[in-house]
């Protein structure tokens, strides 16, 4: 006859029995599994181009396993294909964090498809690396959110500003913006709109148009027409090889001096490869150039890993926009990490915010809402290209920093007629 | 600076240039779905392979006009490959409904979209040939090359098939199977060869169409997504089967698009073709050159 203190016991030891694997698994043995990073990708979809970053990410982790992980912890990554749609996104992200349970993530590229994220990121306190987003967190102003692109504070104005510096120190006062209706584009047109009213330049034509617009001659007559100082054109990728096709055939107004600014495509290897000479004289934002003031041991090394997997998996053969800061992405977290001694995010986020961290671009610090709390957006000019041969763009020279001026690498050719021709 | 006579002519000329483009790409889908009744969807999707066929064959040192004619009878044969395994799942065992055939065909888009993504990766593609770059200057107009060449491959093919569809015998059995494939197969003819023949016909103008969007620039795996509502408005507006319209109402959206977007907005643009649309079916449903049945 078994008692009710004997009862009492037997169920109080089978049920430490049954919990105990939870229980080792859980805290004990907490430091043999792997520190998790969940992201999404867009493997698909009109921004699979971008997919070159996921070797940013690799190339960091095996790094770090390498050297024996984080805290004595492997690091793995969990990721998604989005489809480049934004409305993939928050079901993503909400079974990273609720099935896979990873300990930090990494949102999806750009503004379009991180917006949708922000909220879930708010609400749910996580700590989330951003990838290109523009003002991505401006709106949510989370303390655990922290950019690995280098936008700057106040990223809407930051963005165009590079441009309309450069449009200043030459004395432009008559400013054409044209910009695709997407959010991105949007933005920086929004932000170039009121620099150019902080600058007290005239803003004489403001043109938007849709996604995959392939012919661009009526607005450049109009651009003809209204014959500004400069162009601001914030355009992605397809629109803007007709855009600079289009300048080609149709021809710009002797009035412009600089023509750019804003342009997603010509970072791209395929585009530079492309449209080769034909952008020449162009004035626009990038992340990284091959340039003496950028060289460091660090990107150097990236490069040469980054290249041969390109080329293998059909990538961008260059790679200088995206991919070294996915790897920096990853940086973020190892500082965070191994700075603070632990994966609790809050801890993470206080050491980030109060600490300056080393990385393959340089030195970086965090303001509060995570932006950088230094620009390093660079504005370069295209000059002396020739043909279309691809490799010409590893040589310094080719792209050449005009701002920052710390970075700065070579001086601004005008006007823009001009600029086109000498090479 | 540009006088208003000069914009006015010039959003015509690009208008009709940028039309031409879009029948080019529109042909097929006037054939399966305007003549066949199959909504195929996966139409945008075939001229991007057509557009990478172009791309491949430029690496070898094939111009993108050599290479849209070697690919005619490859895509024809493909055409066919495909009708017969849609007739095999669903016609022959009398199931081709709408709902059936728009899944089958969307998946197919898909499936097409990995695999040019898979092959040739995820960048944008183009070609280059000597005319892209520079312009025709008529007076006042200045017409790219890069629209004006491709704008000339839907005359072309659309004449071209006009005179087989009314002067040979088995065009004339392509207008007759839309009609009634029964009374066809009672004249001795088998209304499943003469569909694959149609099907493999409106497969092969993919590649030309490939050829026209790949000489007006770059293209990625994706890029038919963005034509699947344009050509469906330019079929139906046409008039289901009306190939001759095909051109004619493609041309109407261009020169609507044109001068939207110099005298208005280029965001309003998108909108235009099914503006016109629904303007155009509220006054005659059959289309504006589809016949009264």
């Amino acid at each position: 006859m078994t008692t009710r203190r004997q009862f009492n016991k037997l169920a109080t030891l089978g049920t430490l029995g049954l919990a105990a694997p939870t229980i080792l698994s859980s805290k004990a043995f907490a430091a043999d599994k792997p520190i998790k990073i969940g992201a999404s990708v867009s493997l698909t979809g009109p921004l699979a181009s971008t997919r070159a970053g996921e070797i940013g990410y690799e190339l960091w982790r095996d790094d770090v396993n390498a050297a024996g992980g984080l805290l004595g912890r492997k690091v793995e990554f969990v990721i998604y294909d989005d489809q480049s749609s934004a409305s993939n996104v928050p079901a993503i992200y909400s079974k990273l964090v609720d099935v896979d349970k990873v300990d930090v993530l990494i949102s999806p590229y750009g503004a379009n498809l991180s917006a949708p994220l922000m909220p879930f990121i708010k609400q749910r306190n996580l700590f989330m690396v951003g990838m290109f987003a523009l003002a991505g967190n401006d709106r949510a102003r989370s303390d655990k959110y922290f950019h690995a692109c280098p936008w700057g504070p106040d990223s809407m104005l930051g963005w165009p500003r590079g441009f309309f510096d450069i449009a200043k120190s030459i004395n432009a006062k008559r400013i054409a913006i044209i910009n695709s209706d997407l959010e991105f584009s949007s933005s920086a047109a929004q932000g170039g709109n009121q620099i150019a009213k902080e600058y007290g330049m005239e803003v004489v034509m403001n043109q938007s148009y849709p996604p995959n617009t392939s012919d661009f001659s009526a607005i450049l007559r109009n651009i003809n027409n209204v014959a500004p100082d400069a162009v601001f054109v914030c355009s992605y990728p397809a629109d803007s090889a007709a855009i600079i096709r289009g300048v080609k055939e149709i021809g710009i107004n002797d009035s412009v001096q600089i023509f750019g600014g804003s342009m997603i495509g010509p970072q791209y290897g395929s585009l530079l490869g492309s449209l080769g000479e034909d952008l020449n004289g162009l004035v626009n934002i990038t992340t990284f150039v091959p340039a003496p003031t950028l060289e460091s041991p660090g990107i150097e090394r990236f490069f040469e890993r980054y290249t041969p997997i390109a080329i293998k998996e059909k990538l961008d053969p260059l790679g200088f926009y995206i991919p070294p800061f996915y790897y920096v992405a990853g940086q973020i977290i190892e500082a965070g990490i191994k700075g603070s001694q632990s994966v609790d995010t809050a801890k993470m986020a206080q050491y980030l915010h109060s600490h300056a961290i080393d990385t393959i671009v340089g030195k970086v610090a965090f303001n509060d809402i995570g932006d950088w709390t230094k620009r390093r957006t660079l504005m370069i000019q295209v000059q002396n290209v020739k043909g279309n041969d691809i490799n010409q763009f590893r040589e310094p020279g080719k792209q050449v920093i005009l701002s920052p001026e710390e970075l700065k690498s070579g001086n601004l050719i005008t006007p823009y007629n001009a600029a086109r021709k000498a090479s | 600076m540009t006088s208003s006579l000069d914009i006015f002519l010039n959003a015509i000329s690009t208008g009709i240039v940028l039309g031409s483009i879009y029948a080019s790409i529109a042909l097929g889908l006037a054939i399966t779905f305007g003549i066949l009744h199959i909504p195929n969807v996966a139409h945008p999707a075939l001229v991007i392979v057509g557009a990478y066929f172009v791309f491949f064959m430029g690496q070898w040192g094939v111009g993108a006009i050599a290479a849209a004619l070697v690919g005619l009878p490859v895509f024809y044969l493909l055409g066919m490959a495909l009708y017969s395994f849609y007739s095999r799942t669903f016609e022959r065992q009398g199931q081709a409904n709408v709902l059936q055939s728009l899944t089958l065909f969307f998946g197919l888009s898909l499936v097409i979209e990995i695999i040019i993504a898979l092959l040739f990766g995820s960048e944008l593609k183009s070609v280059d040939a000597s005319y892209v770059g520079s312009s025709l200057v008529l007076g006042p107009i200045t017409m790219p090359y890069r629209l004006l060449v491709p704008a000339l491959f839907a005359p072309i093919m659309i004449g071209a098939l006009w005179l087989y569809l009314h002067r040979t015998h088995s065009g004339t059995a392509i207008r007759a199977v839309a009609h009634d494939d029964r009374a066809l197969s009672i004249s001795g003819i088998n209304p499943t060869w003469i569909k694959r023949h149609a099907f493999g016909i409106a497969t092969a103008t993919a590649v030309v169409g490939g050829a026209a969007l790949i000489i007006m620039g770059p293209v990625e795996p994706f890029a038919g997504r963005f034509q699947i509502g344009r050509v469906f408005a330019i079929v139906v507006l046409a008039g289901m089967g009306s190939i001759p319209g095909t051109l004619v109402v493609a041309i109407m959206i261009g020169i609507a698009e044109s001068f939207v977007s110099a005298y208005l907005t280029p965001s309003w643009s998108p909108g235009v073709a099914f503006a016109i649309l629904l303007l155009a079916l509220g006054l005659r449903p059959q289309g504006l050159f589809g016949a009264t049945r």
